[in-house]
């Protein structure tokens, strides 16, 4: 009889169920998508910050100072340490390795420009532009494309492997050379395959393959320091701590959380000789800024949900005080309270189960679709949220009903006839 | 309306007044009045339901105020946030010479309190033992506020003191890193151009980049010592990309001596992250007012249903359809527009309590977003008031009556 009851209400006021059930569907799909965005902004947010440029520096641990004014080394070329190119794909061996999304090694060299009556030192630059790299199965593209996006070039970026040069901006007007000529050095000739703009010191350099300074310094496989692009978790008390201090299972803590403190003291675990730090300009800021987006999204999807909540609810309690007559007809007909109560409960259940279902798959291609068009990547969605949305979505609609089903029941069956109040 | 018009019958009550004082105030009454007392009747008298729909206008316009508020003012916020990461613009000389000596005052007096400046002197000094160090003179007391992120122990106070960079510790005072630590304030010796200058060293200063390679002191003692004036002026505009592009244009034309150029991975990331979040945000507001309008569309739309009766009983005594849609449609628009009002100061109230929890620093009230609230929660009432009506109005009065 109950189930024939709860049925055949289905079956009969299939008008009145399905607006309640769009109501519930909608009020999901869109505690759904928010949730998505709310769970995955971080890691977008933080990709997007990586525009700012690299926030590790990698240097060789002896190093002797730096002498730099306005990105003009002082320093002879050939003075210092170095580190070894060979190391360098050892850093995406690290604990860490996801979250570092690129790396560019550097190798400042002092050559004479052979160009009449122009200023004869420059410092030509040695990097990976787009470099294939593997360690282990792993194959990566790494080098300044990903971590220094902020770079234009007009004209073509070079091959890692040639021997094509970019030519700094303001370099380049100074000597009134275009992108397509010719430069040469150390008693070299070399092919200028595009103009290079960053709005900073290299403006005034030569940009080349790593291979090109290496020759040129005439120490194979040398490197001066390597910038490096993680995705880091804003700084608290814990990453301040010293590792030496630490012990046990707060070390292990330590260790595993993607601090920018954590990740270099890995850096220089996994590349010999070496010091790695964080550039706080970089890694401070990106750690506030994080936070604030987080948590204003976090604000927000905490009104959506309370928004849907406050939908379903309003929309069940109005499908609900529709019914009165048919309350008093049941309980004329001698049916308990707890009887009329329970077959509302029971239709409430499946529509919040039919509703949180059709809501769940909205929402998370309405999370996808947001994903694709705001931050041109995917916003998944977990799978585990399922139960709990269904949970919630359950929930939510009972709280909805609970009071227009008491007062429902409440009624005495003569008014709820009689079609008064 | 006089008090007598307010306690007058209401359709479906009776009163017990004298009848002729009952129509004698009948036929003065204004026929305006009477939609009045009508309207005013109807929320008191079903005062749960009247309450409940109320609330859900009021739920959905304070929504839609918060987020059209925060919609506005992130923008401003976040821009602020990314201050912090010091310098946009830098103002460079030509050619390596040093600027013009009154450029600091000019870039001021350009910039007129929308943004931090710091001047900036550089030459390679050397150390007692000969051996070559960046020297750089600067106003601490403005790097402080430019560059936050600068990890420094203690700043210098007094003239002839010396911030030094971590790397440049150990070539001050040579021996290994521990007795570098333990050698703070110890005085040293630089010499420039057969200069020497005697410091001592108030504390250090640790970047993560080059600034960990050199000594700092105060402007007066730099040019004293070096007789160079600042070659670079870093200035940290507020504002939009619009207004710092307005900015840089200023200071181009006030100082035609300088270089002006932007640090442009700050201003692009700043651009990128800004745009992604202001998107995400109108997006979820798009969201979370369409779920509102559709809570106050579903409670609206019931209490009407609900009245159906009064709509029978009014249309039986001769009601028009255009009065009965006119009623319908002020009552609606009465409770759109105070619940608007109510819902946009709870809305402001909301805004500011996530400015301070999030941003810690107040969200001003928009005025400008009242009257879009008011006009979108009028629209959203009156939809959900005409389209029951206009269901309705296909029906019998009577077969409303017996309830069928």
């Amino acid at each position: 009889m109950f189930v024939r009851l709860v049925y055949e209400s289905f079956r009969r006021q299939k008008r009145r169920k399905l607006l309640a059930g769009a109501a519930i569907t909608l009020g999901v799909t869109v505690a759904t998508a928010m949730i998505a965005v709310a769970t995955d902004i971080g890691d977008k947010i933080n990709r997007e910050l990586r525009t700012i440029g690299a926030n590790l520096l990698v240097t060789p641990q002896e190093d002797s100072l730096d002498v730099e004014i306005g990105g003009v080394n002082l320093k002879p070329p050939s003075d210092g340490a170095f580190l070894d190119e060979a190391d360098l794909p050892k850093i995406k061996g690290t604990f860490w390795h996801n979250n570092i999304t690129g790396f560019a090694p550097m190798l400042p060299v002092n050559v004479k420009l052979e160009h009449d009556g122009q200023p004869p030192d420059v410092t030509l630059l040695g990097t990976y532009f787009a470099k294939q790299l593997s360690f282990g199965k792993d194959n990566f593209t790494t080098g300044v494309r990903t971590t220094h996006p902020w770079w234009r070039v007009a004209g073509a970026w070079p091959e890692d492997n040639s021997r094509d040069v970019l030519l700094g901006e303001k370099l380049a007007v100074r000597l009134g050379e275009k992108s397509g000529g010719e430069l040469s050095f150390s008693g070299k000739h070399f092919h200028v395959s595009g103009i290079l703009s960053t709005g900073g010191a290299e403006d005034e350099q030569i940009v080349a393959p790593l291979a090109v300074a290496q020759e040129i310094l005439g120490k194979p496989g040398a490197v001066r320091r390597i910038y490096v692009s993680a995705l880091t978790k804003p700084e608290d008390a814990l990453a301040r701590r010293d590792p030496k201090s630490l012990s046990g299972p707060i070390y292990d803590r330590w260790y595993c959380s993607p601090y920018p403190q954590s990740i270099a003291y890995q850096l220089q675990e996994a590349i010999p000789h070496s010091h790695a730090e964080q550039i706080r300009q970089v890694a401070q800021n990106e750690g506030t800024v994080l936070t604030r987006i987080e948590g204003l999204i976090f604000l927000i999807t905490l009104a959506a949900l309370l928004a849907s909540a406050l939908a379903v609810s309003a929309a069940m309690a109005t499908a609900i005080f529709e019914r009165r007559s048919e309350v008093g007809l049941m309980k004329a007909l001698g049916a308990s309270k707890l009887a009329v109560a329970s077959v509302f409960f029971a239709e409430a259940t499946l529509l919040a189960l039919i509703g949180g279902l059709a809501g769940f798959a909205a929402g998370g291609l309405l999370a996808r679709q947001i994903g694709r068009s705001i931050f041109d990547s995917q916003i998944g969605i977990q799978p585990v949220l399922l139960p709990v949305v269904l949970v919630v979505a359950v929930l939510v609609t009972f709280a909805g009903s609970a009071a227009a089903i008491r007062r429902a029941v409440q009624l005495d069956p003569v008014f709820a006839l009689r079609g008064d109040l | 309306m006089s008090r007598r018009d307010m306690s007058g019958p209401v359709v479906g009550s009776a009163r017990s007044d004298p009848a002729r004082d009952l129509a004698a105030s009948r036929s003065q009454a204004r026929h305006t009045s009477m939609l009045l007392r009508m309207l005013v009747r109807a929320a008191i008298l079903r005062r749960g339901r009247a309450t409940s729909a109320l609330f859900a206008v009021v739920v959905a316009a304070a929504v839609a105020t918060a987020m059209l508020t925060l919609f506005v003012d992130v923008q401003a916020k976040l821009q602020r946030e990314f201050r912090n990461y010091g310098a946009n613009i830098i103002l460079t000389s030509r050619d390596g010479a040093s600027l013009p000596a009154d450029t600091l005052l000019r870039v001021e007096s350009t910039l007129a309190g929308r943004g931090l400046v710091a001047p900036f002197a550089m030459v390679v000094a050397r150390t007692g033992d000969g051996q070559p160090i960046v020297v750089a003179g600067t106003d601490f007391d403005r790097v402080r506020q430019l560059d936050r992120w600068w990890s420094v122990d203690s700043w210098p106070s007094a003239p002839q003191q010396a911030l030094i960079g971590v790397r440049a510790r150990l070539a001050i005072s040579p021996g290994t890193a521990a007795a570098a630590a333990t050698a703070k304030k110890q005085p040293f010796a630089l010499s420039f151009q057969g200069h020497v200058i005697h410091l001592r060293s108030a504390g250090t200063v640790q970047t993560g980049a080059a600034e960990d390679s050199r000594i700092y002191l105060s402007l007066p003692d730099f040019v004293a010592w070096t007789g160079v004036q600042p070659s670079t002026i870093e200035v940290a505009a507020n504002g939009s990309a619009g207004e710092v592009g307005a900015v840089m244009n200023q200071l181009a034309q006030a100082i035609p001596a300088a270089d002006v150029h932007p640090v442009r991975q700050i201003m692009e990331g700043e651009a990128r992250v800004l745009g992604k979040t202001r998107a995400t945000l109108l997006a979820a507001a798009v969201l979370i007012i369409l779920t509102a309008a559709l809570c106050v569309l579903s409670t609206l739309m019931g209490w009407v249903f609900d009245r159906r009766r009064d709509f029978a009983i009014m249309k039986a005594l001769g009601a028009s359809q255009r009065l009965l849609n006119g009623f319908f449609a002020a009552e609606a628009a009465a409770l759109g527009a105070t619940g608007a009002v109510i819902g946009f100061v709870v809305g402001i109230g909301i805004a500011a309590w996530i400015g301070r929890a999030n941003f810690h620093a107040p969200v001003v009230p928009r005025f400008s977003v009242l009257p879009v609230v008011v006009a979108v929660s009028i629209a959203v009432t009156l939809v959900s008031a005409i389209l029951p009506i206009s269901l309705l109005r296909r029906l019998q009065p009577a077969v409303i009556l017996r309830g069928e």
